[in-house]
């Protein structure tokens, strides 16, 4: 929860969380360990200097751990988790339904647990569909379309396995899709993060929410011209939200963009968790103002309602969550951080006063 | 001249035509991001590049690109006779290299993978740096105090005649480079078709063109931030050229 200075409280779903095994032993090939390395370099990059972690924190981390960064150090109330597999770099998977599924169990009413197919599984994935929907009562799944699998280095939401996998969704009352599109990688021509299927497939499905996490950046002007012509699909702010703090700049246009060509009931907050924190992000976007040029120039508003659109509305729209329930039923978890020079002064005089 | 001097010129020459390879998405030169590593005289006429990229997933068609353009710009040089060039800590660095080296086609070094050429890519790319430069030059060109009625009647000598101030003449040499882009025609100024552009619509023409701009800044703060953080500065291997030492020759 976050309270502004006037004391209004602010319910927080985090749309994009992981519980991830990056680590050595769970590294299949070269493939797992490069893998973890490029979030490594994300979060390197993008973080404020104190929250860095070493390679051992980031590689994996405990479900106390992470119930502690997002909803005790944090601000969120609520996250989304959302699996990516990649069974083909480890070997229990990276970030898999049932591994999410323990916070679920460990913390209740905290966690909504995204389930994910493959389309390249063809008519067993089906079946498992099915089962992974009834167990864990999923109302969303997350794909990730650049997914290696065997000599197969991604799909389409397009291709005829992805369309009935799809109606499948429908049938089981899954309406949530979120699609990485995400800085380039494979395959080869051009590559599966291009956002051109979403335009297909939020066609063809009417009944399901398409939301494209970060935005399908770098390309935003591609994916801008898509969610405009689409009324069910939305942008996912993982790793569009991080460069509030370092590219300022950047982070202004490419919000005011967004609110200009989605508006601000078609974004979705998330931090990505574990690349990033809850805490300083949700800082940095609550103080942050567009800059005034930008805000003449595309007509975009983030005024405070449209924050909290951003930051909780929109999700417990597409995930039914009751938030006036959910305050009654979660206590704010939110404390602030032990100040670290408080604990241990380095020296008398800082303290003193 | 002795051989010392005449190799340090030559890897200056070397580097010079590496400084005309572009990123394709980001537009700006390969040494300017950093990407190579080291440039080596390996025998009489032969010269090896080393490249690395922001990450071991760098989309393996760019890295490609790039590769290429490397070796058919050095090798404009009247000297040279064989140019390796050797992406480093990339999932395809295998592949490519030998793609290269053997003067292969995108196609035919990944096989079925690439499912087109890289002709339609190449010229994708050309078309945002084309409008990403002329907006950059007409937003200075405007703030300098010409009017969008004579910008967009201008003709490309008088463009090129035009006396500006260094910042204009940087962004106006740029521009330059990749106005045939879009085709012939005497306008210095025209949309990427090559058309020309009406003076009341040039303010919408530049906002148009401001989302490519906005990518590819965006694209290449991430860009340089990756590397950085993969190749931390001062450990080493992100001395921006190392000049490797051979026998001379």
């Amino acid at each position: 929860m976050y309270t502004t200075a006037s004391g209004e409280e602010i319910f927080v779903i985090d749309g994009h969380v992981h519980k991830w095994d990056g680590s050595k032993a769970n590294q299949r090939n070269i493939h797992g360990e490069q893998f973890i390395n490029c979030f490594y370099g994300y979060h390197t990059f993008l973080s404020p200097a104190e929250k860095l972690l070493t390679r051992e924190q980031f590689d994996t981390y405990s479900a106390e751990q992470m119930h502690r960064d997002l909803f005790v150090h944090g601000y969120d109330d609520m996250a989304i988790c959302q699996p990516t597999y990649l069974t083909d770099f480890y070997v229990q998977g990276f970030n898999t339904t049932e591994q999410n599924a323990v916070l679920k169990t460990q913390y209740p009413g905290r966690f909504i647990v995204n389930g994910a197919f493959d389309p390249r599984d063809e008519a067993a994935g089906l079946d498992q569909l099915d089962e992974l929907a009834a167990k864990h009562q999923l109302q969303g799944v997350k794909l990730y379309t650049a997914e290696w699998k065997g000599a197969s280095r991604g799909y389409k939401l397009t291709d005829p396995w992805a369309e009935k996998y799809l109606e499948r969704c429908e049938a089981l009352g899954i309406r949530n899709i979120h699609v990485h599109k995400g800085p380039t990688i494979l395959p080869l021509d051009r590559d599966a993060f291009d956002v051109a299927d979403i335009d297909a497939a939020a066609t063809n499905f009417q009944g399901l929410n398409f939301i494209v996490e970060h935005c399908g950046l770098p390309r935003l002007d591609d994916f801008c011209w898509i969610a405009t012509q689409e009324t069910n699909v939305y942008g996912g702010l993982a790793v569009v939200l991080p460069f509030i703090r370092k590219k300022p700049q950047y982070f202004g246009h490419v919000i005011s963009q967004l609110l200009m060509w989605l508006g601000p009931d078609k974004l979705l907050y998330g931090s990505d968790y574990g690349i990033w924190t809850p805490d300083w992000l949700i800082e940095d976007f609550m103080a942050y103002e567009l800059p005034e040029a930008l805000a003449k120039e595309t007509g975009a508003v983030l005024d405070l309602e449209a924050k909290k659109k951003i930051l909780g509305l929109n999700a417990a729209r597409l995930y039914g969550v009751d938030i006036e329930a959910q305050k009654l039923r979660l206590p704010n978890a939110h404390q602030a951080r032990p100040v670290e020079s408080a604990l241990a002064p380095a020296d008398g005089a800082a303290v003193a006063a | 001249m002795d051989t010392g001097r005449l190799r340090q010129e030559r890897i200056a020459q070397v580097r010079a035509c590496l400084a005309t390879v572009v990123d394709p998405e980001l537009d700006e030169p390969v040494t300017e991001l950093d990407f190579i590593t080291d440039i080596t005289l390996t025998a009489p006429g032969q010269v090896r590049i080393g490249f690395r990229l922001p990450t071991y997933w760098c989309a393996a068609n760019f890295a490609f690109l790039m590769a290429d353009d490397m070796r058919l710009a050095v090798s404009s040089l009247a000297w040279v006779e064989g140019v390796r060039v050797l992406l480093q800590d990339h999932m395809y660095a295998d592949t490519i290299n030998a793609g290269v080296a053997r003067g292969e086609g995108f196609e035919a070094a990944f096989g079925e993978a690439a499912e087109g050429g890289l002709q339609a890519l190449r010229r994708t790319f050309e078309r945002k740096a084309f409008q990403r430069r002329q907006a950059a030059l007409l937003a200075w060109l405007l703030e300098a105090g010409h009017t969008a009625q004579a910008l967009v009647a201008m003709r490309r000598e008088a463009l090129a005649g035009l006396p500006l101030a260094e910042a204009g003449e940087r962004l106006r040499a740029r521009y330059l480079q990749r106005r045939d882009v879009a085709g012939g025609g005497a306008l210095a100024f025209v949309d990427t078709e090559g058309g020309a552009i009406a003076a009341a619509a040039l303010a919408r023409h530049l906002t148009d063109t401001q989302r490519v701009d906005i990518n590819a800044e965006f694209n290449g703060a991430l860009c340089r931030g990756l590397l950085a953080a993969r190749y931390p500065p001062g450990a080493g291997a992100a001395v921006p050229i190392r000049i490797v030492r051979q026998p001379a020759h």
